[in-house]
């Protein structure tokens, strides 16, 4: 292969550096109108009063969409369903004068400038019925019930029924230890605010009118289909395009009440509308959930774990049952006969929670992967060692399955070696440096490594050039460039000569982007077609008059420097360029189906494995700390381009540092109100915060997750490091914080 | 964000008169701060008059060894200064603690003084706030008030639904430096020109949140005016907050001090994050004049300076770590 495993530079690196490439918001059109939304004030009650009287009287106001005058949109909460809705009832924005959330939308006010739009918006007068509400879940911990089950069960499996009798196990333990963890909730934040841009086409087929809509979205089929159900709209009314996307993190894995909002609006007023957010607005939608969690962990003398329990309840809306995997994470890792996992939500007057990078693993992973080195210190072992007396090496939370691979020892190895864990003191507060204290912390991660049927089309264009199209996204994770190097490996072209398209719901169907399931997926739907196209291709020339190729079989021939050549005889060649005369001067398509062989991988337990190791100095006195250096050793199957990869592990390794030391959106629950709401004051990691970071990606060889052996690395740097952070916390310190964000006052107090 | 028109007068006594024959007219320096504002719908001013065009720019020596700090020169210049790094490094190092260099180069010194608070119930406009909205009650009393005073905002002030409660704080970080090193702020306006002392700059709540200082309504900041002594030697600003940089301050501690071998002979202690206003106390810095420079007497001074503040909840640890804080930066200042 030529270009698989390389460190190809990002193709749309050239785009977004010039400011080429363009995302929803950027999109413009003559007679462009800006809608801006008014947000509701009220956690929880009714709406007495709208008066949008002085907003309308502003000169370029062209209407203001409430409640009481919205246009008709379907009845059923099936409609509003996207394809990442939760079991519930969808919230729809505008629907009646409820008020479910503090910052739900309660009018939308579209005018022919952003700024008339904005300021007529502060104009508009809204009056409230307030009910109590409840926005706390460490009070509200006694309502916590077991989710519905619903679609979303397929990709978050609800916890395994317990197996033995962990409690009995626990009180027979010589040693054991009890934890217990509040994260509060996080806003993903990606740079780029949620916007629609929605071009009014006019009325074109049978009279009906068509839409162009730029979405900042994960998934343009998911905006599509949404736009289609609510509004009635069939599928060639509706076109969504995303070329590009400024950041997701799961934010834009379901539609945005933006998109509703500017629809809603160009269809009514046959124009053209973009609606944009704003920052504050950004902590009006899903988000990463509060969750409590408890731990215990009982083992033997010699370090066996002989019990386990891991408990979470998360919060969720009234209205959607939104759950994460949380628990099963720890059964996955250790094989402990005596475990019971539970999982439960509790319902709060907010707007449903929505994935957020690693959901629910971070969450897990932080609360069993601490609680482990607290065991390892009762036990006096080395946590790695710890790690490796109880290493899984069959999953049993699926009945007992065999992981496809599981390179997580020498994640232990390579990452041990490399920071120097050999020269770590046991003992917590033992090293300093000037005046800070210096420690050592280590965990370990886990995720998901899925790969979902997706859609691929595959061109040899008029100019021999090789174009492949799949309607999924790239977030900035550099889907672009790796499918285009699995296509141009795939058929043995130049790089240049092959161009990889997204984010366009003319496209084959792809299913979002989210999960770290996108380079296996939209990868293999790639070679899928890329491969189909060859076949075809090589049909083409045995066919022509005088063909080489005449006695051949596909098998014999192989693809290479833009040339079909027979394998046994590679001076018989076809450029194939040359396909293309033989097809009569067209272009030669093809689109295909990938599906992984379920009979193959449901015999297995597929995921990808990291160890993080984590130096943190502590200045005692003034509770700061600072993440010095931190190595990730990562399994996760085929690494397709390093360069994009060790991007995607710093990133995740700066969320984990984001996420362990910074992040909290702080709620007001007397008004059930985020409070913090701008990146003044909602902290994420700044150049200052991040120093010496190191990955490595331990070899691992997968021929059961997908043919190409490829896992996913989207989430896997994020899971482990909030718990090796606060491990190292500890090592310094002595002291154990369970709780996260780890600020300055939670280590001096 | 309201509607507004823009002007930009060459002269202080245009400037004036925008602001006389306007009462709902605000100068903009270099807008970090107000633009904000008003896309926030918390400020509506009707008219910005652009302040930089003003002959108010430069850094110069004056005769008796201060140094003048025009009010249109930008925070990073300031900062850069040769005459600012070498005489007055404190306050070179305090400004760049602040804010991100794209701020801090267009940031002016005298906005900087304008800056308004970072409280959260401030910055939202469905929130009962004094300061921003006068007689509608403080909610960041029993709400969620990490940020928040713990200085001067006087026990008869904690009723949250009182109509002049505030325990809102002052966010600048050069301002502390400036209380430390007892800058004066030249001002003109109807009345003429005069001097304010920078303690007399800012003001505590009171029984009127809504005024952040003292200045008097059409009035303009000329320049801000250092006196000749530095503590070139022994000085510290150290900034406690919950990220390396970008981000106001939790607690920060400006100290400047003359020494005569391991014994103080002046020392100034402004604290940033705390109150209202850089906060000073000359009782607790003259308990360490005459002594030597040890932790003991620094906890001393930190003990005295911090005593009677209040904590409302979320901030009570600011007490403690103000304490801290006080101490650690007299060591380094000392060291």
């Amino acid at each position: 292969m030529t270009y698989i495993g390389q460190p190809v530079k990002r193709v749309d690196g050239y785009d977004k550096v010039t400011g080429k490439a363009k995302y929803a918001a950027e999109f413009n059109v003559p007679g462009l109108t800006y809608g801006y939304v008014v947000s509701g004030t009220i956690a929880k009650g009714k709406i007495t009063r709208i008066d949008s009287s002085r907003a309308l009287a502003v000169p370029g106001v062209i209407q203001v969409f409430t409640h009481e005058n919205r246009p008709h949109t379907a009845w059923f909460d099936i409609n509003y369903k996207d394809l990442d809705a939760p079991p519930g009832s969808p919230f729809r924005p505008l629907h009646d004068a409820q008020i479910k959330y503090s910052g739900q939308p309660v009018a939308l006010v579209v005018a022919e400038t952003f700024e008339v739009a904005r300021y007529a918006a502060s104009l508009v007068v809204v009056e409230y019925n307030e009910e109590a509400h409840e926005t706390s879940l460490e009070a509200n911990l006694d309502e916590a019930r077991d989710p519905k089950s619903g679609m979303a069960d397929l990709l978050k499996p609800k916890p395994p029924k317990p197996r033995g009798h962990a409690d009995k196990a626990l009180a027979a333990a010589p040693v054991s230890v009890q934890t217990h963890h509040v994260h509060g909730p996080q806003h993903h934040n990606p740079m780029e605010m949620f916007g629609t841009t929605v071009v009014y086409d006019g009325e074109q087929k049978k009279g009906k009118p068509h839409f162009t809509i730029y979405d900042k979205t994960q998934g343009a089929p998911s905006s599509q289909l949404y736009v289609k159900q609510i509004f009635g709209f069939s599928s060639d009314q509706v076109r969504v395009i995303s070329p590009y996307v400024g950041g997701g993190f799961g934010s834009g894995l379901r539609p945005q009440y933006q998109l509703f909002l500017a629809v809603m609006a160009a269809k009514e007023l046959k124009r053209s509308v973009r609606v944009t957010l704003t920052r504050q607005q950004m902590f009006t939608f899903g988000h990463r959930p509060e969750t409590v969690q408890d731990v215990a962990l009982g083992a033997s003398a010699d370090g066996t774990i002989t019990a386990l329990k891991h408990r979470a309840v998360g919060a969720t809306s009234q209205f959607e049952d939104y759950t994460e995997v949380v628990v099963n994470w720890s059964g996955m890792l250790y094989d402990v006969p005596d475990t019971t996992l539970e999982y439960q939500i509790t319902p709060l007057d907010l707007y449903s929670p929505l994935d957020m990078r690693a959901p629910g693993g971070v969450t897990g992973d932080h609360a069993i992967e601490t609680a482990m080195d607290a065991l390892a210190y009762e036990l006096k072992m080395d946590p790695v060692e710890l790690r490796l007396k109880n290493y899984s090496e069959k999953d049993w939370t699926v009945g007992d399955k065999p992981y496809s691979s599981k390179e997580l020892r020498e994640c232990f190895r390579q990452g041990a070696e490399r920071f120097g864990w050999e020269n770590r003191n046991p003992e917590p507060r033992a090293t300093k440096r000037g005046n800070v204290l210096v420690g050592w912390g280590m965990a370990t991660g886990i995720w998901d490594a899925n790969t979902l049927p997706a859609r691929a089309e595959a061109v040899l264009t008029v100019n021999g050039k090789l174009r492949v199209s799949s309607a999924t996204a790239d977030i900035g994770t550099g889907t672009y460039t790796i499918m285009t190097q699995i296509a141009a490996d795939t058929l043995g072209m130049p790089i240049d000569d092959v161009i990889f398209k997204l984010g366009d719901t003319d496209m084959p169907l792809a299913p979002f982007q989210g999960g770290s399931f996108t380079a296996a997926t939209i990868g293999s739907a790639v070679k899928q077609v890329c491969t189909d196209l060859g076949k075809k291709l090589f049909k083409l020339a045995q066919k022509s008059k005088g063909s080489p190729f005449y006695d051949a079989d596909y098998d014999e021939v192989r693809f290479a420097d833009g040339h079909m050549r027979l394998k046994k005889d590679p001076s018989v060649t076809m450029p194939l360029i040359d396909m293309v005369a033989l097809n009569g001067g067209r272009s030669v398509s093809e689109t295909s189906t990938s599906i992984v062989n379920p009979l193959k991988t449901s015999n297995y337990s597929r995921h990808t494995h990291s160890a993080a190791f984590v130096e943190v100095e502590v200045d005692e006195d003034l509770g700061t700390v600072t993440v010095t250096r931190a190595v990730s050793a990562i399994a996760a199957g085929r690494i397709l381009n390093p360069r994009t990869a060790r991007s995607q592990i710093i990133g995740g390794m700066v969320w984990g540092i984001s996420s362990a030391l910074q992040e909290d959106s702080k709620m007001d629950h007397r008004y059930g109100r985020f409070m913090n709401h701008n990146l003044a004051e909602y902290h994420v990691p700044v150049n200052a915060d991040i120093h010496d970071l190191d990955v490595i990606f331990v070899e691992e060889h997968d021929e059961i997750v997908n043919p190409l052996g490829v896992k996913g690395l989207g989430e896997i740097g994020l899971v482990a490091m909030p718990a090796a952070i606060a491990n190292a916390v500890w090592h310094a310190t002595g002291k154990r914080i369970y709780d996260l964000p780890i600020t300055l006052d939670r280590v001096l107090y | 964000m309201n509607p507004f028109t823009y002007a930009r007068p060459d002269s202080v006594d245009k400037a004036l008169g925008e602001l006389r024959t306007n009462p709902t007219a605000k100068f903009i320096g270099g807008g970090t701060n107000l633009i904000d504002l008003m896309k926030e719908n918390i400020e509506h001013p009707t008219r910005l008059v652009d302040v930089n065009r003003l002959p108010l720019g430069g850094i110069s020596e004056l005769p008796d060894g201060r140094l003048r700090l025009g009010a249109t020169v930008t925070n990073a210049e300031t900062a850069y200064n040769e005459l600012v790094k070498t005489r007055y490094p404190l306050l070179s190092q305090t400004i760049l603690a602040g804010a991100s260099p794209q701020l801090r180069n267009m940031a002016t010194n005298g906005g900087n003084l304008f800056q308004r608070t970072r409280c959260y119930y401030f910055y939202d406009t469905s929130m009962p706030c004094n300061k921003r909205q006068p007689g509608s009650g403080c909610a960041a009393i029993g709400g969620y008030n990490r940020i928040h005073a713990i200085l001067g905002t006087t026990s008869g002030n904690a009723d949250a639904t009182s109509p002049t409660a505030c325990i809102a704080t002052y966010p600048s970080d050069m301002a502390v430096a400036l209380a430390a090193l007892e800058a004066v702020v030249q001002v003109t306006g109807p009345n003429g020109e005069r001097s304010i002392n920078f303690a007399d700059f800012h003001r505590l709540p009171g029984n009127e949140p809504q005024r952040d200082n003292t200045l008097e309504a059409n009035e303009i900041v000329k320049s801000i005016d250092l006196p000749a002594k530095g503590f070139t030697e022994n000085h510290t600003y150290l900034k406690l907050r919950d990220r390396s940089s970008y981000a106001f301050a939790l607690v920060s501690v400006a100290v400047g001090l003359e020494m005569a071998g391991n014994t103080i002979t002046d020392a100034r202690i402004a604290l940033g994050g705390v109150a209202h206003k850089p906060w000073r106390k000359p009782e607790a810095e003259q308990l360490l004049v005459g002594k030597a420079a040890t932790p003991e007497n620094f906890q001393l001074a930190a003990d005295n300076l911090l005593a009677g503040a209040i904590g409302y909840g979320h901030n009570t640890f600011k007490i403690d770590l103000a304490k801290r804080a006080i101490v650690r930066a007299l060591g380094e200042a000392t060291n």
